[in-house]
Parts: structure tokens; sequence; C-alpha cells
């Protein structure tokens, strides 16, 4: 793969970037759930060429058990970058980056978890970014949400998150890797809908404090569309589980 | 991995009257919810540094050195100087820090204060670079946290900038192929003074620069660093809960304030 | 009072069930006047009161339950057992049927590292780890037998209503059965097939819980196998 340049222009004389999206357009998103046969819980997502496996363990027995709270389930979290998922190899180990990353998400998760009904336990949950292109953290955590549901661990409700930035003085929603590298700011944010709250909220940049405004309003719409998503997502695989029974039932009752 | 941190070890009597104090308005200290502690600053105070600083926020003390010294650039941008910031939570600053690698509150207090200076361009990145692709200079700023009263990102902030504003830089000059020592110094130029102002949510009230005490109890917190110009430059969220967009929008406009405030103690204590 | 969910739908993490003063069963939690799942499954309402069956998740022990464990590990005064939950579960030696005091001979002699025990959970509570007993009938040691191991949340459409599924698997297939609330049922047959046929329809049952017609399907693939071991045999014989 050669080495990418740094792109000429950000947003096209159409309005439109480099990868041919409005600024308010999300990128694709691909949504998988329950796919690891051993992990008690898994989904995959793909958000434009971000490809993140999640797959969580638990309420399992805290393992060393001088880690484990009397009246809760701790939540661990690894969030790791595959050496290969970005353009210059990274180093298997953890970085300060991914250190930071790991704390953020397991933060934005655990206002969610009812973790009180497993105490001495712990719920770990291991985020793996196999591809990576800008706005990974914010992917991860609402993959985590479905890899948590699929695990059957009880919780409030899902988590949703995406991130704003501005390219060349604009706003724009969910940012790619080189927009995020050349742009002049990035806003990722988690929101928990029912409840109403922001459980990620960073920024790194340069914005006014109405461009911010603007900006965490967008983000916020945009996690309570992924919100849908996720919701879908798992029902249908349930759903499509009951369906299909029904369809061989039907068939056989024919022949 | 990162782990839900243990407990506090605080008796839950303790932490209620935290809660319903701040809840009435007041704070178990007796200020208000928007009340910085009282905040000293000093510098100079290790010679062998480019620069330095103490902060004094509350009981919490926080020591930032800079140096400033050759090296080489990242590959990536070959014209640039080279920034890194470490602060490290020393064990004998409170009977929860280990000696060991670098705890992820140090990293984040790190990242967050890094993000501040780098992101409002504080440090002309580009001046001083020596010999392009080959030769720049690298600004370390190490912050040592002393003491741990509660909010370490701010004292960390202040007292970085601090340091940075009282920094001195050897005089360097190309000759040839060479880059030597002229002799003398000059102030490490800056083009920007970020400044953090953290926010803690206790129960459903929000206030600002959390004690330790109220950091044990509090619900989530907001860092939000505003540069000279009062427009923001990084923002941390930390904490187990939340906010509502609304608090995420009160604390930003408070923040606006407090940041001015805050740097121009800075300013007088650096300069004075 | 009203119902937003669909009875008998699944609903999701988040998702509104109703809306009033409906009483809070499993998994379902209030703010306001609604009331919300607590995670994937299916709507269930009965009478005035509204919960959700989960789809997934592990065994979380009851008192009172009969689980199915595997030592893992002896002790002093007991053996460890694994019974699939969260927690490591232990079986005291004074919980077992024989000589108490000097005279009871080394506790390795009555289980071993590896062994299936059939157990009733004794006491668990948020502060200690479940405790076992194999006093009482049918408990203890399993000598021999086929272990399956199913999702928890299956367990009770293994069961069926009154009994009936099992009933029906035993009848059909010919085995003793022994269904733990823990996900672990243990099956002996008469021959091996018999066991292979019954642990495919336990499968069976984990894979198409929520799906109607199932007690029909799962008694006709029984019987087309016992069709196929009939002329296997005759071919053999």
């Amino acid at each position: 793969m050669p080495e990418p340049k740094q792109p000429e222009k950000l947003i096209d004389d159409k309005g439109l970037r480099i990868d041919g999206r409005r600024l308010d357009e999300l990128r694709p998103i691909k949504l998988e759930v329950g796919l690891l046969d051993k992990a008690d819980g898994s989904a995959y997502i793909e958000q434009g060429k971000n490809k993140i496996l999640v797959a969580v363990y638990g309420p399992r027995e805290a393992h060393p058990k001088h880690i484990a709270m009397p009246e809760r389930a701790v939540i661990r979290c690894r969030y790791h970058m595959a050496p290969f998922s970005v353009d210059e190899r990274k180093n298997p180990a953890p970085s300060r980056r991914e250190m930071e990353l790991s704390k953020v998400i397991r933060e934005s998760l655990e206002p969610v978890v009812l973790t009180d009904l497993y105490p001495r336990t712990t719920i770990d949950l291991f985020i793996e970014v196999l591809q990576s292109d800008g706005g990974s953290r914010c992917a991860g955590i609402t993959a985590a949400s479905l890899a948590l549901a699929d695990a059957g661990i009880p919780m409030k409700e899902m988590v949703a998150a995406c991130a704003v930035g501005k390219i060349e003085g604009k706003l724009a929603l969910d940012l790619s890797d080189a927009e995020d590298k050349y742009g002049e700011a990035d806003i990722p944010v988690a929101l928990v809908p029912n409840a109403g709250l922001v459980t990620l909220l960073q920024m790194d940049g340069h914005l006014t404090l109405s461009e911010f405004e603007q900006g965490f309003t967008m983000a916020l719409e945009a996690c309570k569309t992924l919100h849908a998503m996720q919701r879908e997502v798992l029902k249908k695989k349930y759903a499509t589980m009951k369906e299909a029974a029904e369809e061989r039932e039907e068939a056989e009752v024919v022949a | 991995m990162s782990a839900t941190p243990q407990l506090p070890p605080v008796a839950k009597l303790e932490q209620k009257t935290v809660v319903d104090l701040v809840s009435k308005g007041k704070r178990i200290d007796e200020r208000g919810p928007e009340s910085y502690r009282p905040i000293q600053i000093q510098v100079g105070l290790i010679e062998k540094a480019n620069g330095s600083a103490q902060v004094h926020l509350g009981k919490s003390k926080v020591l930032a050195g800079i140096k400033v010294q050759t090296g080489t650039p990242f590959p990536d941008t070959p014209d640039e100087r080279v920034l890194t910031v470490n602060a490290e939570l020393v064990p004998l600053a409170s009977p929860s820090f280990e000696a060991g690698p670098p705890s992820e509150a140090a990293i984040e207090i790190s990242r967050v204060v890094d993000r501040g200076i780098r992101e409002s361009k504080a440090i002309d990145m580009k001046s001083l670079v020596l010999q392009k692709g080959k030769t720049v200079q690298v600004v370390y700023v190490d912050i040592y946290v002393l003491d741990h009263d509660g909010n370490l990102i701010d004292a960390a902030s202040m007292a970085a900038l601090a340091a940075l504003v009282n920094s001195k830089v050897a005089k360097m000059e190309v000759k040839g192929d060479e880059v030597i020592n002229k002799g003398g110094h000059h102030q490490l130029p800056l083009n920007n003074y970020p400044v953090a102002v953290t926010f803690a949510k206790v129960d459903r009230t929000i206030i600002v620069d959390p004690s330790l005490e109220e950091e044990q109890v509090m619900n989530a917190r907001l860092t939000v660093t505003i540069d000279k110009n009062g427009d923001i430059c990084a923002m941390q969220k930390g904490g187990l809960y939340g906010f509502t967009p609304d608090e995420v929008r009160k604390a930003v406009h408070m923040a606006v304030g407090k940041a001015a405030e805050n740097r121009a103690r800075i300013m007088a204590a650096a300069k004075g | 009072m009203v119902l937003v969910a669909e009875p008998k739908q699944v609903v999701a993490p988040g998702e509104v069930l109703a809306e009033g003063d409906h009483l809070l069963g499993d998994n379902a939690y209030r703010i306001g006047t609604k009331i919300f799942s607590a995670c994937v499954g299916i709507l269930e309402v009965d009478g005035n009161r509204v919960f959700v069956v989960p789809l997934k998740g592990g065994y979380f022990p009851r008192v009172g339950d009969l689980v199915a464990g595997r030592i893992v590990d002896i002790g002093l005064s007991g053996w460890l057992v694994d019974i699939r939950a969260p927690y490591e579960a232990m079986l005291p030696a004074s919980e077992t049927p024989g000589p108490r005091g000097p005279r009871r001979r080394d506790l390795s002699t009555s289980y071993e590292v590896g062994d299936m025990v059939l157990a009733e959970v004794l006491a668990f509570d948020r502060t200690r780890d479940p405790l076992l007993t194999v006093k009482g009938p049918g408990l203890g040691k399993v000598a021999s037998g086929r272990v399956v191991e199913i999702s928890a949340a299956k367990i009770p459409r293994l069961i069926g209503r009154k009994g009936s599924m099992i009933s029906m698997l035993k009848k059909e297939t010919d085995c003793q059965i022994t269904v733990g609330q823990n996900g672990v049922v243990m099956v002996w047959g008469k021959s091996p097939e018999s066991e292979r046929v019954a642990v495919e329809a336990i499968y069976m049952v984990e894979r198409e819980a929520h799906t109607r017609g199932l007690t029909d399907r799962i008694r006709e693939m029984i019987s087309r196998s016992r069709v196929v071991e009939q002329v296997a045999g005759t071919q053999t014989a």
C-alpha cells in the first residue's frame, strides 16, 4: 500500500468531502451481533473503513480477587489496535493513547450497565481495532454496547457514539482519519438517549463557543440515529432466529 | 486494561455530608459553586530547568519543569519542534499513588494538558527549527504532582503554562553543517496561553475546581480548556456517570470567564 | 396503563415497554411513568406485571436450585465446584453423606477433580460464594452419562410448561435426563445411540427455544433418528 499524501482539499467546489459525502452525512455503517463463538457476547462494526470487533466476557469471577468490589461488578475495558490497522505499522505494545481510550470508553459505558446485580465479579470488554480510519473510539463504543446486550448483561439502554469535526472552517459529521489529521477540530460524543446523558465528551482543535454548540448538537443527533440502528440490529438478530425456524416448520408441513 | 477504580476510603456519612452541602449551594470548605480554591503560583524555582513553576491549588501542589534540548524531529513533521508533555503522580503525593509505570490517571492528565498546549498552538512549532529534517528544539514539559487534594488537571495545566511563560531558551545558530550555542538566552516564544477549567457534577449540581473530597463523591467531571481568545482547544469528560447536554453548555460558558481569571494570575506570577 | 411494546415480541435494552403503574418484574425498570427493558428478551405480561425473559445470559445461582457441577479443586474441608456461574461454588465435606470426624477418609476418595456432581444450592447471597449440598435424594457424584452444556436462559424451555417438554424427551428417547438450573444437563441412555439422539434434541431446544411447534418438531426428529437406527441395526444384523 502506498503512503497516503495530504489531500489538496478536504471539501470540493460542490461541497462534497474526499469520500463524496455531504458535511452532515455519516459514513456507511454495518453492524453485526453474536458472531464469536466463545465470547459471552460479541459485535462487529464497519464504519467507513473502520473495522472493529468487540467481545464481552462476563460477568465472571474476578481474577485476581483483590480487584473485585463487594457491591458491584468491576468493568474492565481494553481498547487495542492491531499493528496492521493503520498506515504505519503500530507497535503491538499498549500505547498511551490506547490507555487513555480504554479509560474513556469504559467510562462511557459504566452508567448503563446494572453492575449492582453482580457483586464481586468482572465484566470484561475487549475492543480490537482491526482497521482504523478515524472515529474508532466512537465506533468501538457503539459496538461495545451491542456486545454487552448480546452477552445478556442487564443494562438500562445502549450507548451510541459519534464524532463531529471542523474541516476547512466547516462543521462535518463523522470525520475520517485524513479529515481528522488535516482538519481543525474533532469532538467525539457518546449519548445515552433515554436518560439524556452525555457519557463521552472530548475535544481537540480550535472551536469558538458557537461552533462547539453547533457541532455538539449535530453529534447528539447522529448518536440518536446510531442508537436506532443498534436497536434494529439486535431485534433483527433474534427475530431472524425465530423466522428461520418458522420457515423450516412450514417447509416440513408442506413436504 | 482500564478497570473500574476501587471505592475511595471514605465513610458514607462523610460522602453524604459533602453531597448535601453542595446541593444547598455550599461546599465543605465554604466556597460557592463557582469559586476556585486559593491559588498560589511561583516560578523559576528550578534553575537547571529552562523554566519551572509551582502551583498550589488549595492543598494540591504541582511542580512543572521545562527542558528544551536539541533533538531530531518526527519523520512526518520535519520542520516542526517536538513537544512532549509528561505528568507523573509520584507516590509521595498521595497514599493512593504507587511507584511504577504511569497509571491511566497520569496519562490522562498528560494528554489533556498536551492537547491544550498543542491545539492552541501555544508554542510556535515552526520557529527555531535549526536544520530542517535533522535538528529541532524539543520542548519537554514534565509535570510532577507533589500533593493530591483534587483537580490535578487544572493545577497541572496552570503549572505547565506558568513554566512555559517562565522559560528561557539558549540562542542557537547554524554554522555550515553544525548547530552551535551562540551564548545568551531569549524567552521561549509563545503565541497562546491555554488554561484548563474543570467542573464536577455532584448529584445534580455543577461545581468548579473539585477538591479531593468532592471528587470522591462526584458523578462525573468535565474539563474545558480555553485559549487566550475565549475559544475552546480541548475538552475531556471523566468519571462514572454523565452530563446532560445543557449541563455541558453551561459548563463551557462558565469556563471562559474562569480561564481568563486564572490566566491573569499566571501571567502576573510568571512575569513578576 | 398502556402497553407500548407487543407481548411475546423481542425487545432491546432501553426499549419502552409500557406506560403507567404496572408492577415491575425481572429485567424491567421505570423512569417516571415509563417502563423500559433492561435486556434483550421476550416481553411477557402477567396480569399487571411486566417482565422480560432474557434470550441470553449466564446462570445466576438461587437457593434451592438443582445444579450439575464439575469438581475443580479439593481443599481442607471441601471441594470447589464449577457450576458455570460468575461465582465458584463450595461443597463442604459436612454437606456430603458419610462418616464425620477423624475417621473420615481423605476427601479425594469421595470426589476427584474432574468429577461431575448433582447438588443443590444451599446458600448464596451478595456477600459470599454459593454453598452446595449433596445430601438429598438423587444428589451426589455422577458416575456415567453424557454432560450437555446449554445456555441457562433456555432451561425453562427445556423443562416446558408443567414439565411437558422434558417428559416428552425422556419418553421418546428412552433416556434418563436430569436438568440442572445452571444449564448443565445429564443424560443416561441404554445405548450410546439413544444418548446421542437425546443430546441432539437438547441442543435443538436451545437453538429453537422461542419458536412455535417446537415440541412436535423434536418428536419428529427423534422418531426419524430411531427409524435410521433401526434400519442401520437391521443392515448390520
